[in-house]
């Protein structure tokens, strides 16, 4: 096995999605191999690193702002379809009090 | 070697109960939906826009796009997927406002495979983040991770930091799943590539 065929299979072989027979031979390729054996486990540290971040996190009083925004205009939609509807297809005790 | 195990795995039956009950009217299982994904969907946003306004629009609009066509969603994928793709679509839509010069795509072709190949190999440092306060690591790592092409980020984010498999990923997407795993591949190596300065064993360290 060639380092380019290592690196073709890491995604594969970093998610354990690999049939036993191909992960079997990557393995012995690290065995030898200190290069793929370094970019291995720099990219596995690449992928915890982002994974456990926290970057990005939603902070509470930015999350309750959004939260109302959002259900506030989803109460709306439901109001406007609802006042749709109704007034689509009236009911007849709506129709006899007007 | 362990494999990197997927981090979000909701029950799909609790999920859908409450699917069920929003497209039947039930505000408030609605709002449930809303608390349990509106920080993957900030996060996906923000790294897309590398915006912080343009994340909050992003994660609003694209909640109150699902509540609009929760009709038509067909339950064949997980709502969250089906949710994923709308907040992708959203924050695309906001970067082309932004970038007008540049039309951004997810399905943008990006370069040869040889603008991932490793030039530079050197092992860590043993706990590589702890050479940085929390701030400095958010720092490189944004800094780092918004250098990448679109399409490469959304990926990576997707599948490695937010956990959809890759078939759900190239759902959300609307990718193939062979060019998920490509783009996966060569977003994983960029990455580690421009960590390598950040993070590579300098003399004194000592072995693990």
């Amino acid at each position: 096995m060639k380092c380019s065929d290592f690196l073709k299979e890491l995604t594969d072989y970093l998610d354990n999605t690999m049939d036993t027979h191909t992960k079997a031979e990557l393995e012995e390729h690290l065995q030898w191999c200190h290069n793929c054996y370094v970019v291995c486990n720099t990219t596995k540290s690449t992928i915890e690193i982002y994974r456990d971040s926290k970057l990005y996190e939603l902070p509470d009083e930015l999350r309750s702002r959004i939260h109302s925004a959002i259900m506030t205009k989803c109460q709306c939609q439901k109001a406007s379809q609802e006042a749709g509807l109704s007034s689509e297809t009236p009911t007849p005790g709506e129709k006899a009090s007007t | 070697m362990e494999a990197i195990e997927n981090k979000v795995a909701e029950p799909p039956s609790e999920e859908s109960i409450l699917v069920d009950a929003a497209r039947s009217g039930d505000i408030g299982a609605f709002e449930s939906l809303v608390r349990r994904y509106d920080r993957n969907v900030f996060r996906i946003a923000q790294h897309i826009t590398q915006n912080r306004e343009d994340a909050e629009d992003v994660v609003q609009d694209a909640f109150l796009k699902a509540y609009q066509n929760l009709g038509q969603f067909q339950g064949q994928s997980k709502f969250y997927t089906w949710l994923v793709r709308i907040a992708v679509n959203e924050a695309l839509m906001r970067l082309r406002r932004r970038r007008p010069e540049r039309m951004v795509s997810i399905d943008e072709d990006v370069k040869t495979e040889e603008d991932s190949m490793p030039r530079e190999i050197a092992d860590w440092s043993p706990n590589p983040e702890q050479q940085y306060t929390q701030a400095e690591l958010k720092e490189i790592l944004g800094k780092t991770i918004q250098g990448l092409p679109t399409s490469f980020r959304t990926v990576f984010v997707l599948r490695d930091v937010e956990g959809l498999s890759t078939e759900e990923t190239a759902s959300a997407l609307e990718l193939s799943v062979p060019a998920v795993k490509s783009r996966l591949l060569r977003a994983r190596l960029q990455l580690r590539e421009r960590l390598n300065k950040y993070f590579k064993r300098r003399d004194g360290d000592t072995k693990p």
